[in-house]
């Protein structure tokens, strides 16, 4: 019997394992998939490193800083700030038609930015900042209310609003044309307040660090072990069920598996729950170059871009949406000798119902279609660093599918979000991207708090 | 355990969930969150780092005992004195 069964081996199913097993609990982390990591794995293909969808660490704090959700993720984990390698970006852009604003993780950059563009806006910009509340103060009974709604309270131009959600909703909004206003407060905190840095080798040092942590301190990691159902009766939770038949039983259950995937686990899956799934996938296009970004003028680390003035958030209707997207160069953060390959990551909506429909070869050709439609869209906005491609990869919907079992590829997951994590089993609860967090840190966050919560201060 | 060892003891906790702070300059006598700037999450930690260590219960009610070092000591001697420093 285990005092806790965490479901899936991704950032925050390990750092609630790793808080459990520091405080003592027979703690097992069960994942599916060969390895772990979840929707911040990694790969090696053709004799190169990739993360799967890494651009950046958000809720960037320097070293020393005692608030907020990276020094809270440290304190909580026992890790050192140095630990996590974080180096800053160099600096971002967000590009529209008629505007572009660069912003670093200094907010007076984009302060100054937007009194320069939108010099009109420049103290509804400053109301608007002072009302957003600190993470500790979120209004959880307004939680889901419309950002777009409360934006517009305070900025009166249609470009700048587009133009700051742009990023925003890209890095992690999970319902279509708006955002949660709990969501927007979270996001616009992470992203322009805090900021962007990276690992000098990506997503993987941080994974291993986790997974080292929690295996030192005794927890359980099994892989290839993927969860069938949640057993339960009478309200509760037992156990679960793997893949292959067996049974293990535990006090408590935390799932990252996300909301709609773990109600089908628990065979509570209705017509009602599958209406909440996530319905925006996303394209990646990875192109590795044989020289790095800077050597060709490419000196932004990240790239949010529209090519129409009014930015679009919602499933498309065809199979990539190439109207907006999201460029990230790796290697273009403050590194003192970057080990990566010099890349541009292209990231776009895309719709997992027409890419599921395709046939295996259909399937393929419509992979090295988009890639040129995305690497042409890329190098447009970019300068063209094509004629510097070496090699390429690309995810659609369907392959976060395969490889993490989130519904629809939806990397956000569902539009409703659970803050609390509560289910309607007593002892289930739901941690990372359904429960509200987003980003490497977030989902740490999300970890850890389940484990609080439902677990520690229970017993 | 002697009022010395309970500090040194809580000293050594903190410096374990804050590693990058500066904790020679604890005054005894201030609130913690003033000084370190803790969180509810830390002081649940401080309580369970109590239970893990020297299986000392803290009922949440006496949480606000922990509020500085002083009266966090305080409050623990009587119930630490006869343990033994680990």
């Amino acid at each position: 019997m285990y005092d806790a069964i965490i479901i899936g081996a991704g950032l925050s199913g390990l750092a609630a394992g790793i808080r459990l097993a520091h405080y003592e609990k027979r703690v097992c982390v069960l994942e599916r998939h060969t390895t772990i990591g979840g929707l911040n794995s990694f790969y090696r293909l053709r004799g190169r490193n990739y993360d799967v969808g890494l651009h950046a660490v958000t809720n960037y704090t320097p070293k020393g800083t005692k608030r907020g959700p990276l020094a809270r993720v440290l304190r909580q984990l026992r890790f050192s700030w140095d630990e996590f390698g974080l180096k800053q970006q160099n600096g971002s852009s967000i590009i529209f038609p008629s505007a572009r604003l660069e912003f670093t993780n200094d907010l007076e950059v984009l302060r100054a930015e937007i009194a320069r563009v939108f010099p009109s806006e420049r103290d509804n910009f400053e109301r608007m900042l002072a009302a957003i509340p600190d993470y500790e103060a979120l209004p959880l009974d307004r939680a889901d209310d419309s950002a777009r709604a409360w934006v517009r309270e305070f900025l009166r131009e249609p470009l700048l609003v587009e133009m700051l959600f742009c990023p925003l909703m890209y890095y992690g909004s999970a319902r279509e044309d708006d955002m949660d206003l709990a969501q927007f407060f979270i996001m616009f905190r992470s992203l322009f307040c805090e900021g962007f840095a990276r690992p000098a080798e990506g997503v993987r040092p941080l994974m291993k660090l986790l997974t080292r942590r929690y295996k030192e301190l005794g927890g359980e990691l099994r892989l290839r072990a993927g969860v069938q159902r949640i057993v339960h009766d009478g309200g509760n939770a037992v156990g679960v069920e793997l893949d292959d038949g067996t049974i293990l039983e535990a006090k408590h259950v935390i799932s990252s598996a996300g909301y709609v995937e773990t109600m089908r686990l628990c065979g509570e899956a209705n017509a009602t729950t599958e209406q909440e799934a996530g319905r925006l996938g996303f394209v990646e296009a990875c192109s590795v170059l044989d020289r790095r970004p800077t050597d060709i003028g490419i000196d932004r680390t990240i790239v949010f871009f529209s090519t129409e003035d009014q930015f679009h958030w919602r499933r498309p209707d065809e199979l990539v949406d190439l109207r907006s997207g999201v460029l990230c160069m790796p290697t273009n953060f403050d590194f003192e000798s970057p080990v990566d390959d010099g890349m541009v990551r292209t990231t776009a909506l895309a719709d997992f119902d027409a890419w599921r429909a395709l046939p295996e070869p259909e399937y393929r050709a419509a992979k090295e279609a988009w890639y040129a439609k995305l690497a042409a869209t890329s190098a447009q906005i970019l300068g063209d660093f094509r004629p510097h491609v070496v090699d390429v990869d690309m995810f659609t919907p369907t392959t976060i599918v395969r490889y993490t079992g989130h519904a629809g590829g939806a990397i956000y997951g569902a539009p409703k979000k659970r803050y609390d994590g509560a289910t309607f089993l007593q002892n289930l609860y739901l941690c990372g991207t359904d429960q509200g967090y987003v980003g490497i840190v977030g989902a740490l966050v999300s970890g850890i708090a389940a484990a609080n919560h439902r677990v520690l201060q229970a017993s | 355990m002697t009022k010395d060892d309970i500090k040194e003891t809580i000293l050594d906790i903190l410096s374990d969930i804050a590693p990058d702070d500066d904790l020679s300059t604890l005054k005894d006598e201030i609130a913690f969150r003033e000084q370190l700037q803790l969180d509810s999450m830390d002081f649940l930690d401080i309580v369970m780092e109590l239970r893990k260590r020297y299986r000392v219960q803290i009922p949440e009610e006496d949480y606000p005992h922990l509020r500085s070092m002083q009266s966090t000591v305080d409050y623990l001697e009587p119930r630490m004195r006869d343990l033994q420093k680990v």
